[in-house]
């Protein structure tokens, strides 16, 4: 299968801090990634630089089949960037700025940028200056939807949409997916979008992975949250490896299972006698807190 | 007006280093300028001399202004007579830095959400310029003081100092008011600034010969300033009238700032085109868009000037022929034509460093393009650096010459003779270009220091108003590339000197593109 991103041992230092340590990014053609990670994991570092806008002092990047610093321009006509921080020009309508960067970037759809502002409910008349940030974000993202490009590299693209316009987003994105041949970076903090709309993802810390791979791949190394009522009092739960946070109270128990534990912990509920069950699936919130939990730890 | 205090605190701590740098290096110059005197003149009447001539001449005077007498303290006054307008500039920028920049960059609304009063930010902001110009009028009444001058005029000569300051403070306050943005407020009140220049200018001149327009001179507060007239007349009511107008634009500041939201503006945005036009479609269409405004502006100013310069010509003219001691030592230099021809080749080194104002302010535009993120947005469709920073450079270059083109054509076309004039304003181009150069190769090479191209700009500027006087090692003098200027007209027009800024500014310019295209982008 062929690879959109292909990054390996991404180094960047500005100074004495390290942006970027080491760090891998796969993403395949066609797939929607998701880019996770804390405020200044070093994300939008990792996305300049796949953009060639700051170059790499160590590891190696191939970006659409070319290298990111020496053949910039000629990848930049293949893919559209939604920068995280979004100013336009005071003096230029949202309107021209659209139309500006698509023609920049070799051209726009004009039918498409045209249903783009009516789905986000722009309007394109505005000055730069005029816009809130939820508004100049739309700017950006008609900007780079409407062209037709063969990959989108967006950074944290919904930050101050409202709800709705956080739903547009999704669908546009859904349908870009459908077509099947257009990549997608998405760098968010917004996990409920990304179990939504990503096939695989990479979770970032201090510039470097702590986890890739598919949501069901980075489920299973999650817990289950089981909450049961019993009919007799049940054995040996406590002493399981892999049962967390266990709480027996009146014939009720409730505990975190990790996924390698379930089998055991459910085979002791049902020597118990279980008159009910409710078990909860890993989210990908508890994921996310647990990676951050876990190296605070590990830091002290 | 509650909050005013910590906020004046957080003025003063953010200008820690800008502020007393040219609190100190503005207000040290009549010191420095009484010491130059004080070795350039063996015998009294060598400096009566000296007087007696630059007193009658139109450059000097257009520089400068007006000469009236002949003692040390007021050749320091006529000769540091452009430091008022350096001061104005400085005030100006510091009041809009603390005030419409803040406002236009949000921070205004984080500190206005504080328990923090309605006027407290354009109080805190005029205060601490005020009380940096007042340390500088200090500063000026100590040293020469110390250095003898009468008591009287010191003290007078540190009032116009302070007062050029505190009035166009108050010029720079209502400017940020006016403008919704940073950059429309700083241009407005250097709008006002030059104006208030070139009128001085043209009323000084005038007064020289027929005295028709000297009344241009009092429609300016420089103008007003220059009429105090330090060791002198010591005359009291310009600088009361200046005093007056300074409170008056400060309190029509806030009365302003009430008529309007915070981050709005008294001249409003308004709906534009909801597509682009056709045209719009590369980094040069793009940069046309974001400079013609300083492009119409600066051109339309020189062409200003130039109908100033040219109209005042005649006055000089006459001048030498009216005055016979003047013409006396005149025809010893050549006669009536080579006072015309050192008054226009003077003028043609004034605009020249000006217009390098203009040419540092675009090739800047880069740097404020990349700090704002909007070069990130560019870059990272298929434009690649050079192309990008091209559209930028064509303005930066071309500009400063539309702008000297119009103002030669209107001062020859005014005075009679274009060519020559002409000439003189377009000689200045190549020195120009290496400012732009090197402003260029700061933005490529050293990013965060690409600031320090005003620097260079002030140092041009320095070398050609004080570096003569002091009578400095040649080296000094030839920094600035405007030394190699040849003197047009009436001079020999070399061309070497002008081929080799040429080459200077290319090859600073160029190193600059590489550096650019070579290191991160946005840092």
């Amino acid at each position: 299968m062929s690879e959109a991103i292909d990054a390996e041992g991404l180094i960047k230092r500005f100074g004495a801090v390290t942006a970027l340590d080491g760090l891998d990014l796969r993403v395949r053609t066609g797939e929607v990634h998701g880019f996770l990670g804390p405020n200044g994991a070093g994300k939008t570092t990792a996305i300049r630089v796949l953009l060639g806008l700051m170059r790499a002092d160590g590891g190696s990047a191939r970006l659409l089949g070319g290298d990111p610093w020496a053949d910039a321009t000629e990848l930049h006509r293949r893919l559209a960037y939604v920068p995280g921080d979004v100013t336009f020009w005071p003096n230029l309508t949202g309107g021209e700025v659209i139309d500006l960067l698509g023609r920049l970037r070799g051209g726009v759809d004009r039918k498409r940028r045209d249903s783009l502002i009516e789905r986000f409910e722009l309007d394109p008349r505005k000055k730069g200056r005029a816009y809130s940030k939820g508004n100049r974000q739309k700017v950006a993202l008609v900007a780079a939807l409407a062209s037709d490009v063969e990959l989108l590299l967006l950074d944290e693209p919904t930050s101050g949409l409202d709800p709705l316009m956080e739903e547009a987003f999704r669908e546009v994105i859904l349908e870009e997916k459908r077509r099947g041949d257009r990549t997608v970076l998405l760098s968010s903090h917004i996990l409920s979008e990304v179990e939504a709309l990503c096939d695989r993802l990479t979770i970032i810390r201090a510039g470097r992975v702590v986890e890739t791979g598919t949501l069901g791949d980075l489920r299973h190394l999650t817990r289950t949250t089981i909450r049961a009522e019993l009919t007799g009092p049940v054995n040996g739960l406590g002493d399981l490896a892999g049962v967390h946070d266990l709480i027996t109270e009146d014939g009720r128990v409730a505990f975190d299972v990790d996924a390698d534990a379930l089998e055991p912990a459910l085979k002791a509920l049902v020597a118990a006698g279980v008159r009910s069950l409710v078990s909860q699936p890993p989210s990908l919130e508890e994921l996310f807190l647990r990676h951050y939990t876990r190296d605070e730890e590990t830091a002290r | 007006m509650t909050g005013t205090l910590s906020l004046l605190r957080l003025v003063l701590r953010r200008d820690r280093v800008a502020m007393p740098l040219w609190v100190l290096g503005l207000g040290l110059l009549p010191y420095v300028y009484v010491t130059g005197f004080d070795t350039l003149f063996a015998t009294a009447q060598e400096r009566i001399d000296y007087a007696r001539i630059s007193s009658g001449n139109a450059g000097f005077v257009a520089l400068y202004g007006p000469l009236h007498g002949d003692s040390i303290g007021e050749l320091t006054v006529w000769r540091g007579g452009f430091v008022p307008v350096m001061i104005g500039l400085a005030a100006l920028l510091t009041v809009i830095r603390h005030t419409r920049a803040d406002e236009e960059a949000g921070r205004t609304e984080l500190i206005r959400a504080t328990v923090v009063g309605r006027f407290a930010q354009l109080a805190a902001a005029v205060l601490g310029t005020a009380a940096a110009c007042l340390v500088m009028g200090v500063l000026v009444v100590v040293t020469l003081i110390g250095k003898g001058l009468p008591a009287g005029g010191s003290v007078a000569l540190g009032a116009v100092f302070t007062l050029s300051g505190w009035v166009f403070a108050g010029v720079g306050a209502v400017a940020a008011q006016v403008s919704e943005t940073a950059r429309g407020a700083r241009t407005i009140a250097v709008l006002v600034l030059g104006a208030a220049y070139v009128l001085r200018m043209g009323g000084d001149i005038s007064a020289l010969g027929d005295e028709r327009m000297e009344w241009l001179s009092w429609l300016s507060p420089v103008g007003w300033l220059h009429r105090v007239f330090p060791f002198g007349a010591d005359a009291w009511g310009p600088a009361l009238l200046t005093l007056v107008v300074s409170v008056a634009t400060v309190g029509a500041a806030a009365y302003l700032s009430t008529r309007r939201d915070v981050g709005g503006a008294l001249v409003a945005g308004r709906l534009g085109p909801a597509t682009a036009a056709a045209g719009l479609n590369s980094p040069v269409a793009l940069a046309w868009r974001l400079h013609r405004g300083l492009l119409f502006g600066w051109t339309g100013g020189f062409a200003a000037l130039g109908l100033v310069f040219g109209g005042v010509a005649g006055s000089v003219a006459e001048l030498t022929e009216d005055s016979a001691n003047v013409s006396e030592v005149f025809s010893r230099f050549g006669g009536a034509d080579a006072v015309l021809d050192n008054y226009f080749s003077t003028t043609a080194a004034i605009c020249g460093v000006i217009v390098s104002c203009y040419a540092v302010q675009a090739a800047l535009r880069m740097r404020d393009e990349e700090q704002t993120g909007h070069a990130e947005a560019v870059l990272s469709t298929a434009v690649n650096r050079y192309a990008w920073a091209t559209g930028h450079l064509l303005f930066a270059l071309l500009g400063p010459a539309a702008a000297l083109l119009a103002q030669g054509l209107t001062a020859g076309l005014v005075h009679g003779d274009p060519g020559p004039v002409l000439g003189a304003s377009i000689a200045q181009l190549p020195a120009v270009w290496v400012l732009a150069g090197l402003t260029v190769l700061l933005v490529g090479a050293a990013p965060r220091l690409a600031q320090a191209a005003w620097a260079a700009v002030a140092a041009c500027l320095l070398v050609m108003l004080v570096g003569p006087l002091l009578e400095v090692d040649q080296w000094v003098l030839d920094i600035s590339p405007f030394t190699h200027v040849p003197h047009l007209p009436g001079g020999d027009l070399t061309t070497v000197p002008l081929m080799m800024l040429i080459l200077i500014a290319a090859g600073l310019g160029g190193a600059g593109l590489i550096a650019l295209r070579r290191r991160d982008l946005p840092v």
